[in-house]
């Protein structure tokens, strides 16, 4: 096979990868913009944080965070405790980049989301990854994670008051569903159960945004606790 | 087409963070080994700061978004994402307006 051949070939096995990733995020992208829409976000501020940010769980974490202004330091805060999962996920993928040029490594990795990283770890395993193929899985995935919530803002803004379908429920019942993604047994559990204590408490007694932080860092130490007794 | 500014600030903040975490594997590939007990902290992070976000609508709003929390918990062992979150809307409206 020439060069151009195994390029052809990558790309398409990289499409053919993400394809399925990508369906299923239609209506996750739908509903986001619809509820940023609500919180008075604009359709280009949609699309532009689905762009710079593209990570799903921070997204939806911060729209429910939103305020006008802003709360800038909540908002990032939050952010950056959801991602910092990707430091681990990242820190396996580096090593498997070696076909990468620099600047492919510092623009791949932009827009490195939980489901093309556990594509390219699996693919990993047998062939290694080239940037044909690691491109090929991100262009269409970002395109139309873009496209869909800016597209699910100009709905979102049309149909109105969100409380009025019980569609401002629609983040607690999504956070649910994630945490139930998320689940790793027993340790899982307690961490749940002291993360929401806590943030109740704090969000009674100090207000927002303290019982973000209130209840990630119980969450956090229950999670220490519950692991080190399971060792045991 | 409006862009606040603020918001811009807000979105360029998030936009830093994240993509600090996705580039962090450059500097740490090959020196990081988490115990077996700080990775199942790290893997606890996510679910943490999920449920604390949420809390304050499913536990301190009212009975209606504490049952429907609670519904859409119990789907969430069963069905896939966007079915709990049907389950979930269709629940406090239901539990809305019966409470």
């Amino acid at each position: 096979m020439s060069k151009g051949d195994t390029i052809l070939a990558d790309l398409r096995l990289g499409l053919s990868d993400i394809w399925p990733a990508a369906v299923a995020a239609i209506p996750i992208a739908l509903l986001f913009g619809a509820l940023a829409a609500g919180k008075g976000l604009s359709p280009a501020e949609v699309g532009l944080m689905g762009f710079l940010v593209f990570a799903g769980g921070a997204q939806f974490a911060a729209v429910e965070l939103w305020a006008t202004p802003a709360p800038i330091g909540a908002l990032v805060f939050s952010t950056l405790l959801i991602n910092a999962r990707h430091v681990l996920m990242s820190a396996s993928l580096v090593p498997k980049l070696a076909g990468f040029s620099r600047g492919q490594r510092l623009l791949g990795l932009y827009w490195m989301a939980d489901e093309n990283w556990a594509l390219a770890e699996k693919r990993a395993r047998t062939r290694p990854l080239t940037p044909a193929y690691w491109f090929a899985m991100l262009v269409p995935f970002v395109i139309g994670f873009v496209s869909l919530s800016t597209l699910g803002a100009v709905v979102g803004a049309a149909l109105g008051d969100p409380r009025r379908l019980g569609a401002d429920f629609a983040f607690t019942a999504l956070f649910i569903a994630l945490v139930a993604a998320f689940w790793k047994g027993r340790v899982t559990f307690w961490t749940v159960a002291a993360s929401g204590l806590a943030s109740a408490l704090a969000y009674r007694l100090a207000g927002p945004p303290w019982h973000v932080l209130a209840g990630a860092l119980c969450g956090l130490a229950a999670a220490w606790i519950a692991a080190g007794a399971e060792r045991r | 087409m409006t862009l606040d500014s603020h918001t811009l600030l807000a979105i360029l903040g998030m936009a830093v963070v994240t993509y600090a975490t996705r580039i962090a594997g450059l500097a740490l590939a090959g020196r990081l080994a988490l115990s077996e007990r700080a990775q199942a902290a790290f893997d606890a992070i996510p679910p943490a700061v999920l449920v604390a976000v949420i809390a304050p609508s499913a536990l301190a709003t009212g009975w209606a978004e504490t049952g429907a929390a609670l519904l859409a918990a119990l789907a969430a062992m069963r069905l896939p994402l966007l079915a709990v979150v049907l389950v979930g809307v269709a629940a406090v409206v239901g539990l809305r307006a019966l409470l």
